[in-house]
């Protein structure tokens, strides 16, 4: 694909990845919804999260058709942000600890329920 | 520019030896409008902004002790007096946002066919559904807002639910503020022939914002909405 000629692409291959998205976020929906809780929960949230992600960015943004030197300048810099995610998880972990620890916060604490007003 | 080179720009090599190419050869490292490349860098500037506003929303998920209201009983609707649907006006706000992708990829296909009519309705249309989701965001913002939630507390947990959930939502709305009326402007411009000369590159430019800002919304939607 020259960069000359612009991304062109038959239709179809939108109208595909779109239904794809719809039914990817329906299934992630589906996870709230059918009360799945626990690393079953979060697992299938990642990677309906990611899926969904991946088809936006390769498809309706092009990166896939794009030249490596563009796709490097785009999906390398972020690859930082697991650094930044992974030393906030421990932080926060720790800082976690400490308020349980210190200043005898309850760890299993349960949220109070949500009311909602009657009129809508 | 000597044979080799002149050989290279017209027969560019793909994957590796293509970036080599592309950074090595004293010239324009990337082959695309010169709009488009500085909208990515802009978009992965912001990618980094949102990503602060995440990873700080993990952090003091992590670190509070107290508990964490559930999004899918904060968020639940119940419709004509019935039983409460959890998560459902996220759900629809969700759909919404992926319908207007999926119209703006379409403008972005007519825009290169010269089709200018096509491409500035459906342009027209994305801003229509992003208008709508900002309009549901509103709608969201008064009713967590008459139920007590406040940057700084709420009925239910932890209180930094609120001041997440106000400058997440706030700035991605922000978000679709601005790609709402940025879209309408080019529409105009392209109903208007504006770029019969120039080419339709713009549609996608304004496309790739459009997206990046659907895209934003996977993330939120999965780490605060959902989690």
């Amino acid at each position: 694909m020259s960069a000359e000629a612009g991304q062109q692409h038959p239709l179809g291959i939108y109208l595909k990845i779109w239904l794809l998205l719809f039914f990817l976020s329906a299934l992630s929906y589906m996870v709230d919804y059918l009360e799945f809780q626990g690393y079953l929960r979060w697992t299938l949230i990642i990677i309906f999260m990611l899926l969904k992600a991946g088809f936006i960015v390769a498809i309706f943004m092009h990166v896939m058709w794009e030249r490596m030197a563009l796709v490097l300048t785009i999906l390398g810099p972020p690859v930082a942000l697991l650094f930044l995610i992974g030393f906030m998880a421990v932080e926060g972990d720790y800082t976690f600890g400490a308020r349980v620890e210190y200043f005898g916060m309850d760890p299993n604490a349960e949220p109070l329920p949500v009311i909602h007003a009657e009129s809508h | 520019m000597s044979h080799s080179a002149a050989a290279a720009s017209a027969n560019p090599r793909e994957g590796l030896p293509g970036l080599v190419d592309d950074w090595s050869s004293d010239k324009q490292t990337y082959h695309v409008p010169w709009g488009k490349a500085m909208m990515w860098i802009f978009l992965v500037s912001d990618t980094f902004i949102f990503s602060c506003f995440l990873v700080g929303y993990m952090t003091v998920r992590m670190s509070t002790a107290e508990p964490w209201p559930l999004p899918t009983d904060v968020f639940a609707l119940s419709f004509f007096g019935g039983e409460p649907i959890p998560l459902i006006l996220i759900a629809i706000m969700t759909f919404i946002l992926i319908t207007s992708s999926g119209t703006m990829a379409l403008a972005v296909n007519y825009g290169y066919r010269k089709d200018k009519r096509m491409a500035a309705i459906l342009m027209l249309v994305t801003a229509a559904f992003g208008a709508s989701f900002v309009g549901m965001q509103a709608f969201e913002w008064s009713k967590l807002i008459s139920e007590g939630v406040r940057p700084w507390e709420n009925p239910w947990g932890a209180p930094q639910f609120g001041s997440v959930f106000f400058m997440v939502t706030g700035f991605h709305g922000l978000h679709v503020t601005a790609g709402v009326i940025y879209l309408a402007i080019v529409a105009r411009k392209v109903a208007r022939g504006d770029y019969d000369k120039k080419g339709y590159e713009i549609v996608e430019i304004t496309g790739l914002y459009w997206h990046f800002v659907d895209l934003v919304w996977v993330f939120i939607f999965a780490f605060f909405y959902l989690w």
